[in-house]
């Protein structure tokens, strides 16, 4: 079995599964239909509770 | 890029605009005029934003072509964005320790919007006291430890089963280890699942039957953990069974304690047999709701968001209206009425069944902390807002919906692993947001309502994400540590005095019998680089590295200096 994932989505949720997995040492292809990964978190400024900037 | 001692400092220094964030509040011309006079430094930027990836390549840029052999980056919190920028600069070759950063967003922009001269003033202060520890900074190598192959699971709920399944799915052993004498946990007293109504029954022994067939699990029942030892990939673990105390080498912990449901004495009149909980009104339906059962009013939010309790049980509103469609169906001529103060009713599933109980007759009354509902003898009395009356509703059974509450044991279970709780008592997770499964301390991880109060669904897919976090450490086999940490840098001077050992957090420190006499150990994978024992020593035989006395006295003088 090929020991590669596709992941459809440049988003937090995209972007979080990418890094767990390729931490656990799997390749990850990561698909994003726009021209950067981030997606609606790209786009907001500080985010609640703990006032982190989202980018 | 190798160090040597006789090089020349060159000292590249960024400061973010963080779009508006500090430009907006800083005069970044001054900081950048300033900047470039301070000692040593041959190099300063300023950015948009330096953690953008034209940011990134600028600190790249900055010290190839400029030869920079020390980099600082003025922006914002290094909780967030250090290990970025220590990237850029490993990437190209320095080593990643020969960086600082200096927090002008937190500290300067953000607190003092209103005073532009002032926080100025604090930036430079802090670029100039980061500039100084920098000309100071000692290269460090990470830390490399390797991990034994098998999780314990605390916790033999629907959170714990769940999680303990996916690892040994994925070729770990997995030890669970239950208080009860039996797996389940709160499931074993819940009727039906909302929204989908299964039994909660069916999907337990599911778990169990999983859980009993797959030869990487073993399960201790009427167990407790009793000691833990150790660090990520390498805790040694004593769990106190029914037959003894079994010493167990382990390499992450998974928490899956779970919560208990609040016991509502001397609230409403609770009896446990006319006045009962929504716990006990599961069991009650379990057997078959009694058909004389004609009027039944629950009551919402007992016990929660008030002083004692500020906090929402999130699924208290779930299991209500659950519950009140359930009697509905055993019992078409029953009169339901929830009285409520907000309804919790998120997401697509809850927000259907919500209309399904209107729809089911189920009556909704709304009712305000300053005037709650009174109870007494087959009859609840309420104040209806809408029609501005006092209403008579006749009661055969009250169901108090009371919150989940963290459970006894979590202080004790919290110190024996070295963990955070929150003010609600509920164990604390490392981040809400960047890291909400795991802990602050590395190797152990967090999912279900010993968090905060969850639903199966919530519970189920956080066990999923904490068992592929802690996948993470175990498919590696190994782990690298942070190389800021306490050395014995003075070993002569140390007594084996002890004091640091007692106060160390983390257990990192030991002391041992040497050729020398009684001298500490800094076990470095464990330690965290938190400094108390540094700062305790007074034969100052413990430092920090990246903290040094030097670093910080250069920090100090380069502050008293300006």
């Amino acid at each position: 079995m090929s020991n590669e994932v596709l992941i459809i989505g440049g988003g937090i949720a995209g972007i979080q599964s990418s890094l767990d997995l390729a931490d656990m040492g799997i390749k990850v292809h990561l698909v994003e239909k726009l021209p950067s990964i981030g997606g609606k978190m790209a786009q907001l400024d500080k985010t609640f509770p703990t006032n982190d900037c989202a980018i | 890029m190798p160090e040597k001692k006789d090089e020349e400092l060159r000292i590249g220094v960024f400061i973010c605009h963080c779009g508006s964030n500090i430009a907006g509040y800083l005069d970044m011309e001054a900081l950048e005029e300033f900047t470039k006079a301070l000692p040593h430094v041959v190099f300063v930027q300023r950015n948009l934003y330096t953690c953008s990836e034209g940011g990134i390549n600028e600190i790249k840029k900055g010290i190839v072509e400029q030869n920079l052999n020390r980099v600082v980056v003025a922006s914002c919190t290094p909780r967030t964005h250090e290990p970025l920028f220590r990237n850029s600069c490993a990437e190209v070759g320095l080593n990643p320790y020969l960086f600082e950063m200096v927090n002008i967003r937190d500290q300067c922009s953000w607190v003092h919007m209103q005073e532009k001269e002032d926080a100025t003033e604090k930036a430079k202060d802090l670029i100039r006291m980061g500039v100084a520890k920098a000309a100071l900074l000692q290269p460090q190598e990470p830390i490399m430890s390797e991990v034994t192959t098998r999780a314990l699971v605390l916790g033999g709920g629907i959170a714990g089963m769940t999680a303990a399944l996916a690892l040994a799915d994925r070729g770990y052993e997995v030890v669970i280890v239950e208080k009860q004498d039996r797996l389940g946990g709160m499931m074993n007293n819940i009727n039906k699942l909302g929204p989908s109504m299964i039994n909660a029954d069916e999907l337990v022994s599911q778990k169990i039957k999983a859980i009993d067939e797959h030869p990487k699990i073993t399960v201790f029942t009427n167990s407790e953990l009793a000691a833990v030892k150790g660090f990520i990939g390498k805790y040694k673990v004593d769990v106190k069974t029914g037959t003894g105390t079994k010493n167990i080498d382990i390499g992450v912990i998974l928490v899956a304690t779970g919560a208990s449901v609040f016991t509502p004495k001397g609230l409403y009149g609770y009896d446990g047999k006319h006045v009962i909980t929504q716990l006990e009104l599961e069991e009650m339906m379990k057997k078959g709701l009694d058909p004389s059962i004609k009027n039944v009013v629950m009551i919402q939010c007992v016990g929660s968001r008030n002083e004692d309790r500020p906090y929402c049980s999130r699924i208290c509103c779930q299991v209500a209206v659950k519950n009140a469609i359930l009697i509905r169906d055993q019992n078409p001529e029953a009169r339901v009425s929830i009285l409520y103060r907000d309804m919790q009713m998120y997401g697509v599933e809850n927000e259907e069944m919500l209309r399904t109980s209107k729809a089911r007759g189920v009556r909704y009354i709304n009712y305000s902390p300053e005037n709650p509902p009174k109870v007494e003898e087959e009859k609840v009395q309420v104040y209806h807002p809408l029609l501005g009356e006092e209403l008579e509703l006749p009661a055969d059974l009250v169901v108090l919906a009371t919150p989940l509450v963290a459970r006894e044991d979590t202080h004790d279970l919290s110190q024996l692993l070295r963990v955070s709780i929150d003010e609600n008592g509920f164990y604390l997770e490392a981040h809400v947001k960047l890291r909400p499964l795991d802990f602050a301390t590395d190797g152990i991880f967090l999912c279900g309502s010993a968090r905060y109060p969850a639903n199966v669904r919530e519970v189920v897919a956080q066990a999923l994400g904490a068992a592929s976090r802690a996948s993470i450490p175990l498919s590696k086999g190994s782990v690298v540590v942070e190389p800021i940490i306490s050395v014995l840098a003075n070993e002569d001077a140390c007594r084996g005095c002890g004091l640091c050992a007692a106060l160390c957090p983390y257990g990192a420190l030991e002391i041992r019998e040497t050729e020398k006499g009684r001298k500490v150990h800094v076990i470095d994978v464990a330690c965290k680089g938190c400094g108390v024992c540094a700062a305790t020593c007074y034969q100052h035989a413990l430092t920090i590295n990246s903290y040094t006395d030097d670093q910080v006295t250069a920090q100090i003088e380069a502050f008293l200096g300006g």
